[in-house]
C-alpha cells in the first residue's frame, strides 16, 4: 500500500480517478488477487458493521465491567439536544453503538482498532444513510479509509500502546473524514485536508482507559472522534484546506505518540484512569468481574 | 507491508484487537502443535495480557483459539465452559516471561498435551489483531500467522532443501518463501517455509520420517 497520502494523491490526480480506485488497484496488485476480491471483503466488513450498529442501538448490552452499555439508545431515541433526530445526532449514537458492543464481546470490524472501531462506521452509515448513498460507493469509502490508515500504520501507529488514543480513535476519525470526504464528492486533494484537519484536532490524545479495559473512556471517546470527523468533513468539502499537509500531521502524530509518558499509553496509569474516581471504579468493577468469572 | 484489509478488519468478538483477536489466534497457532484441540494448556500471561487480559476475555480468546474457534466466533464468550465440557483441562498463571525491553507486553508462553504430544509455543500480540510467534519448544521462530508456515531444524546434509522441496512438490505444497539459517558450518539448519496450500499432519509427519529432520511443526495461517 501507499506510504504517503501525497504519493496516493499523486497518483490518483495523474489518473484522473479517485483514492479508492488507486488504493483497490494496489491492494489487488500487493495482494496477488482480483479487485473484485477485495470488494467482496469490505462488503462483508460493512455487513459487519451495520449489524453491530443496530445491534447497539438497541440498548440492552452491559459491557464485563457494567461500567458502559445503554448511552447509545439513550441519544438515538432522545427528542432534547440541538441535533436530535439529525445526521449529527444519529453519527454519533452509531459511534456509541458499536462501541458498546465491542465492549459487550459482540461481533465488530477493527477499524483500525476494537477500541477506535466505532468511528469509521458511524460516520460513513450515518451520512450514507442521510445522503442516500449506495452500498458500491460505501465500499469505495471504505477502501479509502484503509488507504489512510495504512499510511498511518507505516508513517505513525495504530496501537494506544505505542502511541495514545491519538494512534485509535485520532486515526479513525482521520480515516473516516478522509474516506466521507471521497464518498460526499469531494476531490483527492479535498480528501487529504479532511485528514489533516481531522488528525490535527486529535494530537496529543491519550490512551487511559480505567482498569486498562476498552470501555470508559473508549466507548465516548469514539463519538466525540466521530463528530471531530465530521468537523473535518464540512471543512473539507466547503473548499477549507490545512496548511500543514495530511502526511506531515500524521509524522507529528507518530513524534507525540514516541515521547508520550507510558502512563498515557493504556496502562492504566495515567489520566481518567488515574482520577481518585477512576481508581476506585475499576477496583470495585476488577473485583466483580472476577467474582463473576467473566 | 500493510494491507488495506489488515486495516479494516479484522472482524472480531470485541472488546479488543490485541487483547482478544490477537490472543485467540496466539491459541489458534498453539493448536497447531499438538494437531487439534488439547487435553490439558497451561497458559502464562506475561506483561498487559497479565495485567488487564481478565477484562478483555484474553483468557476466553485464547482457550477459544486452542478449540479452534476463529477470532469472529461468538462461542469465545462462554470458551471457558465449552472447554470444561470438551474435555480441555486449562490452568492460567502470570509469568515474567523475560525483561520488559526484551519481550512485548502482550506475551504468552503455551504448554500443550495432546496424547503422547506436548509442545511449547510463546507468541505476542502486536496490536490491531496481528500477532508472531517467537519460540517454539525452545527453539526461536518468527512466524507471523499470515501465511500457511512450516518449521523445521535439520541436520547440516547436502541436498536438504532440494529433498524438502521435493517432498512438499509431491505432497501438492507450493512454497512462497523459504528462509534458511544456519549458526555454523555442520551445524543444524533452521528453516521456516511459508506455503500456498495448507500442509496438513500428513505433511509434518513426511518430514519428520527424514532422518536428517530433527523436528518440524506445520502452522496453519490465522490471518490474509
Amino acid at each position: 500500500m501507499f506510504t504517503s497520502l501525497h504519493a496516493a494523491i499523486a497518483a490518483a490526480e495523474k489518473e484522473s480517478t479517485s483514492l479508492s480506485a488507486v488504493a483497490l488497484a494496489l491492494e489487488a496488485k500487493d495482494q496477488g488477487r482480483p479487485v473484485a476480491e477485495i470488494r467482496d471483503a469490505l462488503r462483508r466488513a460493512l455487513v459487519v458493521m451495520r449489524g453491530a450498529v443496530e445491534q447497539g442501538l438497541v440498548g440492552d448490552l452491559k459491557s464485563a465491567s457494567g461500567l458502559v452499555g445503554g448511552d447509545a439508545a439513550k441519544v438515538h431515541q432522545s427528542v432534547a439536544g440541538p441535533f436530535s433526530g439529525t445526521p449529527f445526532a444519529s453519527v454519533i449514537a452509531r459511534a456509541l453503538a458499536v462501541q458498546e458492543v465491542n465492549a459487550a464481546m459482540g461481533v465488530i470490524v477493527a477499524a483500525p482498532t476494537a477500541g477506535g472501531a466505532g468511528v469509521l462506521p458511524a460516520v460513513l452509515t450515518g451520512l450514507a444513510e442521510a445522503k442516500q448513498i449506495d452500498d458500491e460507493r460505501l465500499i469505495d469509502a471504505l477502501a479509502t479509509a484503509g488507504l489512510i490508515g495504512a499510511v498511518v500504520a507505516e508513517r505513525a501507529s495504530l496501537s494506544g500502546a505505542e502511541g495514545g488514543c491519538q494512534a485509535e480513535t485520532g486515526a479513525a476519525a482521520g480515516m473516516a473524514a478522509g474516506a466521507a470526504t471521497e464518498m460526499l464528492g469531494g476531490t483527492p486533494r479535498q480528501v487529504g485536508h479532511a485528514v489533516a484537519l481531522a488528525q490535527q484536532g486529535t494530537l496529543g490524545l491519550v490512551c487511559d482507559p480505567l482498569g486498562g479495559l476498552v470501555e470508559l473512556p473508549c466507548v465516548f471517546r469514539n463519538a466525540t472522534g466521530a463528530a471531530i470527523a465530521l468537523a473535518a468533513v464540512e471543512m473539507a468539502l466547503a473548499g477549507v484546506e490545512f496548511a500543514i499537509p495530511a502526511d506531515e500531521v500524521i509524522d507529528t502524530m507518530g513524534e507525540i505518540g514516541r515521547s508520550m509518558d507510558v502512563r498515557y499509553r493504556e496502562t492504566a496509569g495515567g489520566g481518567l484512569a488515574a482520577t481518585p474516581t477512576g481508581r476506585r471504579l475499576a477496583k470495585e468493577r476488577l473485583v466483580s468481574i472476577k467474582r463473576s468469572g467473566a | 507491508m500493510v494491507s488495506l484489509l489488515d486495516i479494516i478488519g479484522p472482524v472480531m468478538v470485541g472488546p479488543s484487537s490485541s487483547h482478544t483477536a490477537g490472543a485467540c489466534r496466539l491459541g489458534l497457532l498453539a493448536r497447531n502443535l499438538v494437531g487439534g484441540t488439547p487435553e490439558r494448556a497451561l497458559v502464562e500471561l506475561h506483561g498487559s495480557f497479565a495485567r488487564t487480559g481478565e477484562g478483555h476475555g484474553t483468557d476466553k480468546a485464547i482457550v477459544g483459539g486452542l478449540m479452534g474457534f476463529r477470532p469472529d466466533d461468538e462461542r469465545i464468550r462462554t470458551a471457558l465452559d465449552i472447554a470444561e465440557r470438551e474435555g480441555l483441562a486449562y490452568s492460567f498463571d502470570k509469568a515474567k516471561l523475560g525483561e520488559e525491553n526484551e519481550v512485548h507486553p502482550n506475551t504468552v508462553r503455551i504448554t500443550l498435551e495432546r496424547a503422547e504430544r506436548s509442545h511449547v509455543m510463546m507468541g505476542s500480540s502486536l496490536g490491531a489483531g496481528r500477532v508472531f510467534v517467537t519460540e517454539i519448544d525452545g527453539f526461536p521462530v518468527e512466524v507471523h500467522g499470515n501465511h500457511h508456515t512450516i518449521v523445521l531444524v535439520a541436520e547440516d546434509v547436502k541436498g536438504s532443501v532440494a529433498r524438502i522441496a521435493g517432498l512438499l512438490a509431491d505432497d501438492g505444497i507450493n512454497i512462497a518463501t523459504l528462509r534458511l539459517t544456519r549458526k555454523q558450518k555442520g551445524g543444524d539448519a533452521f528453516m521456516v517455509i511459508e506455503v500456498d496450500d495448507p500442509p496438513g499432519e500428513e505433511v509434518r509427519d513426511h518430514l519428520r520420517a527424514f532422518p536428517w529432520v530433527r523436528w518440524a511443526h506445520r502452522l496453519d495461517k490465522v490471518s490474509g
